[in-house]
């Protein structure tokens, strides 16, 4: 996150020299614990699965194999398209862009508001937005499955108020858990846009205002070109822990409602396990998101050299 | 003036913030308020009452929480502390190094935590403690925990030194001081409101987790997260909000001393 919204840049060098040495400790951890796990995963992801989980070290391509053609019941059929796992990977890829929509519209009326604040109200604000994101992601999804339950809070208040003349059915659909995603990342999607505003410099808006621009054309044709970065990294901060979330759709959506992360999740878990399928999958997931984040990037090489 | 101010408003925007707050804020009032639930059903509403507070202490489930807690705890304040070490020690390199060879790649490292998505770094986590022949437990957890909380502890710290301007320093280096001393007597000194909001942060993160910790946990060990998940498992119970209650405080008032102290240092300025 940290990279994505801000960069730093010092000359001072009363250290000068000791750099490296200063740095060994992060690069052997992350080096070793991280970037060594990742590439022992892809190579895990071409081995022949054994079963009750682990793998035997023998080279496959079993497992990219299964996940995009089908071979028949013995494996012997002509292989045909396997949509069963795209569908899975569309079907996350669509939740997270629909949840990622919902708080750019939530996300960017309060980034706007908490911005233009002046005074100390400024900082309270935004630290009001902050604390729920602290918060254990996994209470706060429990939190919204005991609300939206059919027999929960939420429908009992609108029974009572004669909103509604029987319960809605929220749970274990797939607006459940495209609400458990706008809730659990909202303000990813608000605190970059907000640093994005700050820096907004409001004699535009005169400047549109005295060529007779209305409020809404400074705000699509100045101020929104402008804050596009932050807009940018909002969503890119929510789509993607979005697409290979876990607690939301196991929580909220149920078993017909299976995403990415729970088809990760079971090649792991229980007897059922496929270590190299699982591999795959997380390879496959993995190569979405560094192309999400390669055309980030790249916008912002676009925008700073502008 | 009264025109500038005004450009800066937009109809509705008002409103939207507070249903952002509301739509935040309500799931956790809810149950919190439903925590303090007098009754056996977590539907009906049957007056105040703390019982499910004393079911969390003293209830069937009470030493498995207890247990899960010990271990959420020790290892927070572990991977909170090395996260933080390895964290300084880079920022001083980012910040008071000037140039050296594999600065940003260094930079992109730091960072990379939070780029790959949590249930990558699970998998590949548990792949490669498995490939190493490592058994998986208490250990493996608090590896992974210091990885993750390093990105963390950073912000805070590099904010931080990021203000701190080197005349202090180089007076202490004209005065012979060594630059280990330097960094001990002046630096570290100046940079302890980033540091201990740094910990406060990484300690957090790490209570918090839940993918991770539950792929490279193994059997026979929890954490508060993965021992409430397997309780909800089975449904909601009031003691999991009880429980889900205390813990939220717990996030809040840490968020809030971390904030509280990283504003501290920005007044001294």
């Amino acid at each position: 996150m940290a990279g994505l919204v801000s960069k730093s840049t010092s000359n001072t060098s009363t250290y000068a020299g000791l750099g490296p040495l200063l740095m060994l400790p992060s690069w052997v951890l992350i080096g070793f614990f991280l970037v060594l796990p990742v590439g022992m995963m892809l190579i895990y992801s071409f081995l022949t699965k054994e079963f009750r989980g682990g793998v035997i070290w023998e080279f496959s391509l079993a497992a990219y194999d299964q996940f995009f053609f089908d071979r028949g019941l013995f494996g012997d059929d002509p292989p045909v398209i396997e949509w069963t796992y795209i569908k899975i990977f569309w079907r996350s890829t669509w939740q997270a862009a629909v949840a990622t929509f919902f708080c750019l519209l939530i996300g960017f009326p309060t980034a706007w508001f908490i911005a233009t604040r002046t005074g100390p109200n400024k900082s309270i604000w935004l630290f009001l937005i902050t604390i729920p994101y602290w918060v254990n992601l996994l209470i706060r999804t429990i939190s919204m499955k005991f609300l939206i339950r059919d027999t929960g809070p939420l429908n009992e208040w609108l029974l009572s108020l004669g909103v509604i003349s029987e319960p809605i059915h929220i749970i274990n659909t797939n607006f459940a858990v495209q609400l458990g995603l706008f809730y659990s990342y909202l303000p990813f999607m608000v605190l970059p846009i907000y640093a994005s505003v700050e820096r907004y410099n409001f004699s535009f808006s005169e400047a549109a205002a005295d060529l007779y621009a209305s409020r809404w054309t400074t705000l699509t044709k100045v101020i929104l070109p402008f804050v596009k970065p932050g807009i940018i990294a909002g969503c890119i901060l929510v789509f993607v822990p979005s697409l290979g979330a876990f607690l939301a759709p196991d929580l909220l959506g149920g078993a017909k409602n299976f995403m990415i992360g729970s088809l990760i999740e079971e090649q792991f878990k229980g007897n059922a396990g496929n270590w190299p399928f699982g591999a795959a999958i997380s390879m496959i997931l993995l190569s979405i998101v560094l192309v999400v984040l390669t055309y980030y990037a790249r916008q912002q090489g676009k925008e700073e050299a502008r | 003036m009264a025109n500038k101010l005004d450009l800066r408003r937009f109809p509705g925007f008002l409103a939207v913030t507070y249903l952002c707050l509301f739509l935040l804020y309500a799931p956790l009032i809810v149950v919190m308020v439903y925590s303090f639930n007098d009754s056996n059903s977590i539907t009906n509403w049957g007056g105040l009452s703390l019982r499910w507070y004393g079911e969390v202490f003293w209830g069937a489930e009470a030493a498995k929480f207890k247990a899960a807690a010990i271990n959420s705890i020790t290892i927070a304040t572990m991977a909170a502390i090395s996260a933080t070490t390895i964290a300084t020690l880079a920022a001083t390199a980012m910040l008071k190094a000037g140039k050296f060879r594999g600065k940003s790649f260094g930079f992109a490292l730091i960072n990379l935590p939070l780029m790959v998505p949590e249930i990558v770094t699970a998998v590949a986590t548990l792949i490669f403690f498995s490939a190493i022949g490592f058994t998986t437990g208490y250990f493996t957890i608090l590896i992974a925990h210091i990885v993750f909380c390093v990105p963390f502890a950073y912000l805070p710290i590099a904010a931080r030194m990021q203000g701190i301007e080197d005349v202090y320093e180089q007076a202490a280096l004209d005065l012979y001081a060594t630059r280990f001393q330097a960094f001990k007597l002046i630096l570290l000194p100046l940079m302890t409101p980033g540091i201990i909001s740094g910990f406060l942060l990484a300690f957090i993160i790490s209570l918090d987790d839940f993918i991770i910790t539950n792929f490279v946990k193994g059997a026979g060990i929890e954490t508060l997260p993965t021992a409430i998940f397997g309780s909800v498992k089975q449904g909601i119970k009031p003691n999991i909000m009880a429980i889900s209650t205390l813990l939220l405080l717990v996030s809040v008032v840490f968020v809030t001393l971390s904030y509280l102290v990283g504003r501290m240092g920005q007044n001294k300025k």
